[in-house]
């Protein structure tokens, strides 16, 4: 086993060199650079620029050199600890980032057991009782959920949230407590407005997972062993719970690995339109004004993410799984 | 016969099971009943209703199945006045459970999914004895492990702690007996237990469930088809019929006078060791095969091959896995086919016999190019065209594969559920560029009535056809390029006696016929006695022995090949299988071999030596004369 984990931490080292280098192209290619297209935001604004000046700024920070010498010079800083200077905010990308990062790590967190809480229940009963007139409302509601734009619900729960109950929804907590110490009133501010996103965002989600478990589950319990189980006089929840759940959890597993990236890339879409203050927008706005180094680290803090939950959901994987320890490496 | 010692009593039971609106009764009003401390076996064909009055005993019936009348009784041997009637409980009710699993336990048919994959085997086994005896920690590990070693497990201790996927079938098939038995349960409901083992593991496994049955003194209700092994256990025979019990009697008195036409006609479509060769298996629902006249005149014409059609020399084939129990670990190779070499001759059947893993199927892969042989040669020569089938590329390969087609094992599988009948069979054609059109729903059509279906039913989807019906269109399917051989992989093994009898009768009339020259593949020595000319014996990816079907069981030389004829049930009362050999998967026979046919000792090398005229046997050297019998 510690074989393995090793060999799959060096396995990691390369793909994320692939990545570094196609997130960096995939920057540069747009024609033009942050400063060109700064340019021409305060020309169309009717303003002068400074030709000199710009001239400047991209010598400081290095534009005018090959493209490959500037890749080496951001991957060698972010290997350092240094992910660059966002121009836009005229702060270094870690404490740009860094101020958003526990909001968004917090309401995907919520997002993330309201799905599962909502889910496991609704798709074990799905599944038990298949064909009844429960397993098709709840499939409707969830087909509902998987086929309704984010952005749309958000939209009518606003609305709503508004003429029923005459709050204001957006952001995650009242103005008053931004860049305030953590205090029982704006714990209980954010726990107000986290409703309606955790609502919206986790709704795609959940009707997702139900479908998903809904169907591994129907698939197990099929299964010979789970009559076996029955026949040993195990009771029925206990035999549920204990064969085909457990057998029908590898999907979900392997779901870990899609889970922490999207944890702090927080829903870009419904966090514009509900204006909460988490990484999605920051990521959308750097990615238009070509602000490199910012979305470059987003980005690169993305893949890297994805790589360890990878990592996380196939160690899980080959410890709760005997079939997959046993059979690694059995070919034809 | 007084009722009051009877363990269980069936009376009057009807199960019918629900079908969208309507609903099907599948057992009606059966009655029979199962003595304390004696066998009784429930025979008859898939779909007669025994496997659901096996649940119905357990209270385990499927959703859509309902107990619509009779009762079942069953009196408790521990507390012989009270008798409860199981048909009437509530199948989730505390009582009901404390039944199913601590008194009445059952036996699977497929141990590699009866288990679950992710439990350890001992925990599994366990389960039973901490919901029905309170009993968990140590003292249960040790219960368990005494279970395990009782039912024939060399190393109990490890064997708690593994997995079922480390288990070979029969080890598997052990676990299960000992998780059904660890409560000691009066009575044991064994469902098809060794239909899907091996000959030999099938008898270690029914001399297993014997010697159990006699150390703790338990009923056991015995569900098959298979009638050699009905010969061999049971004390009382019931044969089911379409959801009716046809006939019911103690074994002696059914076997040697059936009173019932269905329970002769079962016993005739059984193929057995001690039948003639030319006598005809009597199908239960025969079909007669309409030869095309298009197809008659095909009779091959072999006179122009002189020497075999295809001639297999030193074939060899390794499979890499790895051991280790975590990741890492060396990697392993497996010889699958070990520097195997036969000949098949023009217009004969050539049977290749062997348990599981012996490497018979890897030989019909490598044959049809499937898959790569390491080493070795296959010689192809038809009269016309010669070829050495492993150097084969590109156009050449292609148009060799019309020369050699394949029959498999699963007929479900085998057949892909979106396309017609029509376009099965015409797409080797159409790949092949034979025929288009209008010729080829023609040929389609022929084809059907060759395997005596209806012509009618080209329109239709596999799923509207049965398990035999099916492996008719198969083998139409194989026989649509008309290929100078066919290789028949295990093509009956799937099916039910009755119509395993058709699909014999079928592909000895289509050899017959249409000169066909045939490989074919089974496990079971009945099978491949009643179709094949000339059988080779594999174990372990060589093969061991080969001689002519007369000779091979008649004057059979290696220790292996006697042993597999020993381990064969048959239905003759007066030949029963000997089970104080079978001690278990533990022991490997080879240690016991004369020394000439011992693997792994040093001297010369194991090779093929003749004993008598095409007459082979694995030795070291010449067996002695004693060992040739007459």
């Amino acid at each position: 086993m510690l074989r393995y984990i090793v060999y799959r931490l060096l396995a990691a080292i390369p793909t994320l060199f692939l990545i570094s280098a196609l997130v960096f192209l995939i920057i540069e290619l747009p024609p033009g650079d942050y400063f060109e297209t700064y340019v021409a935001e305060l020309q169309a604004q009717g303003e002068t620029v400074d030709p000199k000046k710009i001239e400047y700024l991209k010598e400081q920070y290095g534009f005018d050199k090959p493209l490959l010498e500037r890749y080496f010079t951001w991957v060698g800083g972010m290997l350092q600890g240094d992910f660059g200077y966002s121009f836009e905010y005229e702060l270094p990308v870690s404490d740009v980032v860094g101020n958003r990062l526990y909001l968004t790590i917090v309401v995907s967190m919520v997002t993330i057991i309201f799905t599962w809480l909502i889910a496991f229940p609704i798709g074990i009963y799905s599944a038990t009782h298949q064909y009844s007139w429960g397993d098709y409302g709840l499939t409707f509601i969830g087909l509902l959920g998987l086929a309704t734009p984010n952005f749309l619900l958000a939209l009518i729960l606003l609305y709503l949230a508004n003429v029923w109950f005459g709050t204001s929804i957006g952001h995650l907590m009242d103005a008053r407590f931004i860049d305030q110490p953590m205090s029982w009133a704006k714990f209980r501010s954010m726990a107000e407005h986290m409703v309606i996103p955790v609502i919206v965002i986790g709704t795609a989600g959940t009707a997702g997972m139900i479908r998903r478990l809904r169907a591994n589950l129907l698939d197990e319990l099929q299964k010979q062993y789970v009559v076996t189980a029955r026949a040993k006089g195990v009771p029925p929840l206990r035999a549920l719970l204990k064969y085909p759940l457990r057998m029908s959890l590898n999907f979900f597993i392997a779901d870990i690995g899609s889970i922490l990236p999207a944890v702090i890339s927080g829903a870009e879409v419904v966090a514009i339109v509900l204006s909460l203050e988490t990484t999605g927008p920051l990521l959308i706005r750097a990615l238009q004004s070509q602000d490199m180094y910012l979305a470059g680290s987003f980005l690169m803090f993305l893949a890297t993410l994805t790589v360890i939950g990878v990592l996380i959901s196939d160690i899980a994987l080959a410890i709760l799984d005997p079939r997959i320890r046993l059979q690694e490496g059995r070919r034809r | 016969m007084s009722a009051n010692k009877d363990l269980l009593r069936v009376e009057n039971l009807s199960i019918s099971i629900a079908i969208q609106d309507t609903s099907l009764e599948v057992v009606k009003n059966a009655s029979f009943r199962i003595p304390a401390g004696k066998t009784v076996a429930l025979v008859g064909e898939s779909g007669s209703g025994k496997s659901i009055i096996a649940q119905s005993i357990l209270g385990i019936l499927p959703r859509v199945a309902r107990i619509t009348g009779g009762h079942i009784r069953f009196r408790d041997p521990l507390r012989p006045d009270d008798e409860c009637d199981i048909a009437a409980l509530d199948a989730d009710s505390a009582e009901m459970r404390a039944l199913r699993g601590g008194r009445i336990a059952i036996v699977f048919q497929e141990p590699m999914t009866s288990l679950s994959p992710l439990h350890k085997v001992g925990h599994q086994v366990e389960e039973a004895l901490v919901l029905h005896r309170q009993i968990a920690g140590t003292e249960a590990r040790a219960t368990t492990q005494e279970m395990l070693h009782l039912v024939g497990f060399p190393d109990p201790e490890r064997a708690y702690d593994m997995y079922p996927m480390e288990l070979s079938g029969g080890l598997r098939q052990r676990a299960m007996i000992a998780m059904a038995l660890i409560c000691r349960p009066a009575l044991l409901i064994a469902d098809e237990p060794t239909t899907a083992l091996d000959v030999t593991v099938q008898a270690q496994v029914l001399g297993l469930l014997k010697s159990l049955q006699a150390k703790l003194g338990m009923s056991l209700l015995l569900i098959t088809h298979d009638l050699g092994v009905v010969a061999n256990m049971a004390d009382e025979v019931v044969v089911i019929y379409h959801g009716e019990v046809v006939e019911a009697g103690p074994l002696e008195a059914i076997f040697k006078a059936p009173g019932h036409a269905y329970t002769r006609a079962l016993m005739k479509a059984v193929p057995d060791l001690d039948m003639d060769r030319d006598q005809k298996l009597v199908a239960l629902r025969d079909s007669t095969p309409v030869i095309p006249s298009s197809m008659k005149g095909q009779t091959r014409d072999f006179s122009r091959i002189d020497g075999p059609l295809l001639r297999v020399r030193n074939l060899s084939k390794s499979y890499v896995g790895k051991a280790g129990r975590w990741f890492g670990g060396a990697s392993t190779r497996t010889l699958a086919v070990d520097d195997v070499s036969f000949d098949v001759m023009p217009g004969e059947c050539f049977g290749i016999v062997g348990e599981s893993g012996c490497g018979k199927s890897t030989i019909s892969k490598l044959i049809m190019r499937a898959i790569e042989a390491d080493s070795g040669t296959i010689r192809f020569d038809n009269g016309t065209d010669a070829c050495d089938v492993l150097d084969l590329e590109g156009h050449a390969l292609k148009a060799f594969r019309k020369r050699i087609q394949i029959v498999f094992q699963d007929p479900f599988g085998s057949l892909s559920p979106r396309s017609t009948i029509l376009n099965t069979l015409s797409e080797p054609l159409e790949i092949h560029g034979v025929a288009s059109g209008k010729a080829n729903s023609r040929n389609a059509a022929e084809l059907m009535a060759l395997v005596g279906l209806q012509t009618s039913q080209l329109n239709r989807y596999p799923h509207s056809f049965s398990g035999g019906q099916r492996q008719r269109i198969g083998i139409a399917r194989a026989l649509a390029l008309s290929p100078d051989l066919l290789i028949c992989d295990e093509p009956v093994s799937a099916l039910d006696v009755s119509v395993q009898a058709q699909i014999l009768n079928l592909l000895k009339d289509l050899q017959k016929n249409l000169g066909l020259t045939m490989i074919f593949i089974s496990h079971n020595l009945a099978v491949v006695k009643y179709i094949a000319d000339r059988i080779a014996v594999m174990r372990r990816g060589r093969i061991v022995e080969v001689a002519d079907v007369e000779t091979l069981f008649a004057r059979p030389v290696h220790p292996y090949t006697k042993s597999l004829l020993a381990a064969v049930p048959t239905i003759r009362l007066d030949r029963k299988l000997d089970f104080s050999h079978h001690d278990g998967d533990t022991h490997d026979p080879a240690r016991d071999w004369p020394d000439e046919f011992k693997p792994g000792v040093n001297g010369d090398p194991l090779r093929l030596v003749p004993v008598a005229q095409d007459h082979w046997v694995l030795a070291r050297s010449l067996p002695s004369r004693e060992r040739i019998s007459a």
